[in-house]
């Protein structure tokens, strides 16, 4: 798999603080899976966090903390939740959204053969897995916020570049584009967009069709 | 369950007896050195294998009395209540001596992966929501990091944290607010005024030999 398009250091300082929405973290975990490169500069951004965090003001614990803490240790440490193992298209922290392989997907038809899949994250970005056949054209769209897409099998095209597998499209609210799907394999993406937070509350299905995709 | 209850108690009294002892032996290593009356990097790393290998209580101890203060003014700062951060920093605490097989010196200081620890607590305990993490990576053939590796990466964290002591106050602001939870997603993604670069070539952290090793 050769990566022509990583993550930008602004997106991997706010993985490794911590401040992305978890659709956001659901993609740079995927594409971390795949690059070892981007892993690498990941370490750098967690140094940054170890550093800031051991020059903060210290804040004494409790004085019976370290006692119960030490009491604690005895005690059998909770059953580590079971990993699933990577499919041979999604990544190990996708597989876990999916609860399964690509076969589990439950993808609904959004029309001109387009497929989607919601996956379950908090509210603050939406994620979703996204299935263009060979050659089809995505209806063209501009964003609301960042819109980060993840290439898992195929390629697409738009007018800023080519995506292959293990590339990663960053789409601010000025990019206005008509993503089409090469020919071969059909193409698979997983897309996080962020949901603006009026979204909250009673109607956050029916305000999807605005996303569009 | 009860029966156990006072050997508990007893490792837990023992438990800082070794503490002491520990201390001190870091004291009298520390007497030669003339600059700095700080345990270093590697000793903290050392703490963090004595946990993995022979489950020491004592480095535990050390380990606790160090970091777990830095942990709750740490998740206060990031606008946790004393109680929620006193009872995450527990939380890390007893995390790290349950994952401590997973601690490899060679890939990350003893703070960085602490660090990791308590970003993701703060996380579930702050937002209440998941954390997707990236697959696990086998990362060679070599069981044991080379010594070397770990001793390249504590001196590359030293001079991180040299290089953020250099920063122009409003830039050291910006990475601040960034890790301490005051700067949107957003406002991270288009801040033009992040240092990144800045601190990136002041170290050469990892990067060219994490990438020969997993190659």
């Amino acid at each position: 798999m050769t990566i022509r398009h990583h993550i930008t250091d602004q997106l991997l300082m706010g993985y490794s603080a911590g401040q992305l929405p978890e659709a956001f973290n659901l993609v740079i975990a995927a594409h971390l899976s795949f690059c070892d490169e981007c892993r690498a500069r990941l370490g750098a951004f967690d140094a940054i966090g170890g550093a800031l965090m051991g020059e903060c003001d210290s804040v004494a614990m409790m004085e019976s903390s370290l006692t119960a803490t030490l009491d604690r240790l005895t005690q059998p440490a909770p059953a580590p939740r079971l990993r699933r193992k990577a499919c041979k298209v999604l990544p190990a922290p996708l597989v876990d959204y999916v609860g399964g392989d690509l076969a589990s997907v439950k993808w609904r038809s959004i029309g001109m053969g387009v497929r989607q899949a919601i996956l379950p994250t908090d509210a603050g970005a939406t994620a979703r897995l996204l299935y263009i056949p060979a050659g089809q054209k995505v209806a063209d769209h501009s964003h609301r916020g960042m819109e980060l897409t993840l290439v898992l099998q195929g390629a697409f095209s738009d007018e800023t570049d080519r995506f292959g597998p293990g590339d990663l499209e960053i789409a601010n609210d000025d990019l206005h584009h008509q993503p089409v799907a090469e020919e071969g394999p059909d193409c698979i993406c997983l897309a996080a967009t962020e949901a603006p937070l009026r979204f909250n509350g009673l109607l956050p299905r029916l305000a999807q069709p605005f996303l569009r995709i | 369950m009860l029966d156990t209850a006072p050997f508990q108690k007893a490792d837990a009294l023992t438990a800082s007896r070794h503490y002491a002892a520990a201390s001190a032996a870091v004291c009298l290593r520390q007497k030669g050195k003339s600059v700095s009356s700080e345990t270093t990097p590697e000793d903290w790393s050392a703490l963090i294998l004595r946990v993995r290998d022979t489950q020491d209580k004592a480095a535990f101890a050390a380990l606790f009395r160090h970091f777990a203060p830095r942990i709750k003014g740490f998740l206060m700062k990031s606008g946790a209540s004393a109680t929620l951060a006193e009872e995450c920093a527990q939380d890390v605490m007893a995390t790290l001596w349950q994952k401590a097989h997973l601690f490899d010196p060679a890939r990350a200081s003893a703070a960085t992966w602490i660090f990791t620890i308590a970003r993701n607590r703060r996380i579930d305990a702050l937002r209440k929501s998941r954390r997707p993490e990236p697959e696990e990576l086998t990362w060679g053939p070599e069981a044991e990091p080379d010594q070397h590796e770990a001793l390249e990466l504590s001196q590359d964290t030293e001079r991180l944290g040299e290089a953020l002591a250099l920063l122009p106050q409003k830039q050291r602001d910006l990475i601040e607010r960034a890790y301490f939870h005051d700067l949107s997603h957003s406002e991270i993604a288009t801040e033009t005024g992040l240092p990144l670069g800045t601190i990136k070539s002041r170290i050469r952290l990892a990067l060219e030999r994490l990438r020969h090793k997993m190659s």
